[in-house]
C-alpha cells in the first residue's frame, strides 16, 4: 500500500491557489524528490502530509489515514526552517525527541553527533548554520518513521555538508520507509533519487523514475527539469 | 574506485560499466566479496535501489553471483571474465575504427600509423 497518497487534493490560500487537483502516490522504499520552482507548491505538500494545513478539497492520505496524531506518529518532518530551541544542547534536543516520539532512536542520533565531532554540551545557538542544519537531519533521520519529509534539506549549505546530508540519507535506507525530499537543486540530489515528481503552480507534471527519464530523453533529470521549466 | 556519472545514460547503467570494468581490469579479483548494497551506493553516492538493480544485472551477465547468507561475490570463471574483457575490447576497437574512418584512415592507414607510433 502507498505511504502517502493524494487524491485530487486541492489548497487554497485566499486568492492563491497553492495546489490544484493533485493526485499521486508514493511507495515505500522510494527516495523520491519533489521539484519544482520557489512558489509551486513544495511545502504546501509536505505540510498538507503531516497535518499542519488541512486540505480546501481532496484527499490527503497517509498510510491509509488522514493526518493525524496516528500519522504523525509514522511521519518525520524536516522543516524548511530552523525551529530548534536556541538554549537547548544537543543532549537536551535528544531528550526532547525522545520524549516526544516513541520511535527516536537515541544511541543512532547520538553515534551519528559523535561521528560529526559535537559534543552534546554544545548548545544550538553555539553552532554554525551548517551543523545546526546537519543536527537538524540526524534528529529527524534517527527516528524510525514510515515516510520521511525533508523540506530543502540542502538549502543553504556548503558542499561538504550536502555531501554529509546525502551520504546520511542513503545510510539510512529503510526499504519499508519513503523518503521525500523537496528541493530546486536536482544536479545535487540526482543521484540518490529513485523517482521525481515534478510540480508547478500547484500541478504534478510528471512523476517518473530518474532512470526512465535519463533512458527516455537522453540527459539528466536536471538538464531535462530546466528544459520544462524555462523562464 | 572513483564514481562520476555523466548525464546523458541512466545511473544504473553507468554502476554495472564502472563494476565491470573493476572486474575485467583486475582491480576486483574473480571471487572477490562485495560491499553490501547499502555499502556500495553510500560509496558511489547512489540510491541503493539503483545499486541493487545494477548487481541483478551483472547477476544476469554471469559476472557476480550471491549466496544467500554470505553476500554477493565476483565470478570465479575467468572464461566469463575473459569473454567480458574481449567484448568491451571489440567495442572501444569499434569507436576508434569509426574515428579513424572520419579522419580518412582505413586498416592499412591506422596499421601503418601504429607501426609509426611504436
Amino acid at each position: 500500500m502507498a505511504i502517502l497518497e493524494c487524491r485530487a487534493l486541492s489548497k487554497r490560500f485566499g486568492k492563491v491557489q497553492a495546489l490544484d487537483s493533485v493526485s499521486l502516490k508514493i511507495e515505500p522504499g522510494r527516495v523520491i524528490g519533489l521539484l519544482g520552482p520557489n512558489g509551486s507548491g513544495k511545502t504546501t505538500l509536505i505540510k498538507l502530509a503531516n497535518g499542519l494545513l488541512t486540505p480546501t478539497a481532496g484527499e490527503i492520505l497517509v498510510d491509509g489515514r488522514a493526518p493525524g496524531k496516528e500519522s504523525k506518529a509514522l511521519v518525520s518532518y524536516l522543516s524548511d526552517k530552523e525551529y530548534l530551541p536556541e538554549w537547548m544542547t544537543a543532549k537536551q534536543l535528544m531528550d526532547f525527541f525522545a520524549d516526544f516520539y516513541a520511535d527516536f532512536d537515541r544511541e543512532r542520533a547520538a553515534e551519528m553527533l559523535t561521528r560529526l565531532g559535537i559534543d552534546e554540551t554544545m548548545r544550538v545557538k553555539q553552532m554554525s548554520k551548517g551543523t545546526r542544519e546537519k543536527v537538524q537531519l540526524i534528529l529527524v533521520m534517527s527516528r524510525q518513521a514510515k515516510l520521511y519529509l525533508l523540506d530543502e534539506p540542502i538549502g543553504g549549505v556548503d558542499p561538504a555538508t550536502r555531501d554529509y546530508i546525502l551520504d546520511t540519507i542513503i545510510r539510512n535506507y529503510n526499504p519499508s520507509a519513503a523518503v521525500v525530499i523537496s528541493t530546486h537543486l536536482i544536479a545535487d540530489v540526482e543521484q540518490v533519487l529513485d523517482e521525481v515528481i515534478f510540480i508547478q503552480n500547484g500541478r504534478v507534471l510528471l512523476q517518473s523514475s530518474v532512470d526512465e527519464i535519463r533512458e527516455e530523453k537522453g540527459k539528466s533529470v536536471d538538464q531535462y527539469f530546466r528544459e520544462v521549466f524555462k523562464c | 574506485m572513483e564514481w562520476v556519472f555523466r548525464s546523458e545514460l541512466p545511473i544504473y547503467s553507468q554502476l554495472v560499466e564502472k563494476i565491470k570494468l573493476g572486474i575485467v581490469s583486475g582491480a576486483l579479483p574473480p571471487g572477490t566479496r562485495l560491499a553490501s548494497v547499502r555499502e556500495l551506493a553510500a560509496e558511489a553516492g547512489v540510491n541503493p535501489n539503483t545499486m541493487q538493480r545494477a548487481l541483478q544485472e551483472l547477476e544476469r551477465e554471469g559476472l557476480v553471483f550471491s549466496q544467500r547468507t554470505a553476500g554477493r561475490f565476483v565470478t570465479e570463471d575467468v572464461s566469463v571474465i575473459d569473454t567480458v574483457k574481449r567484448d568491451l575490447a571489440r567495442q572501444q576497437l569499434e569507436r576508434f575504427r569509426k574515428a579513424m574512418g572520419e579522419l580518412g584512415y582505413d586498416r592499412e592507414g591506422i596499421m601503418a600509423l601504429l607501426k609509426e607510433e611504436e
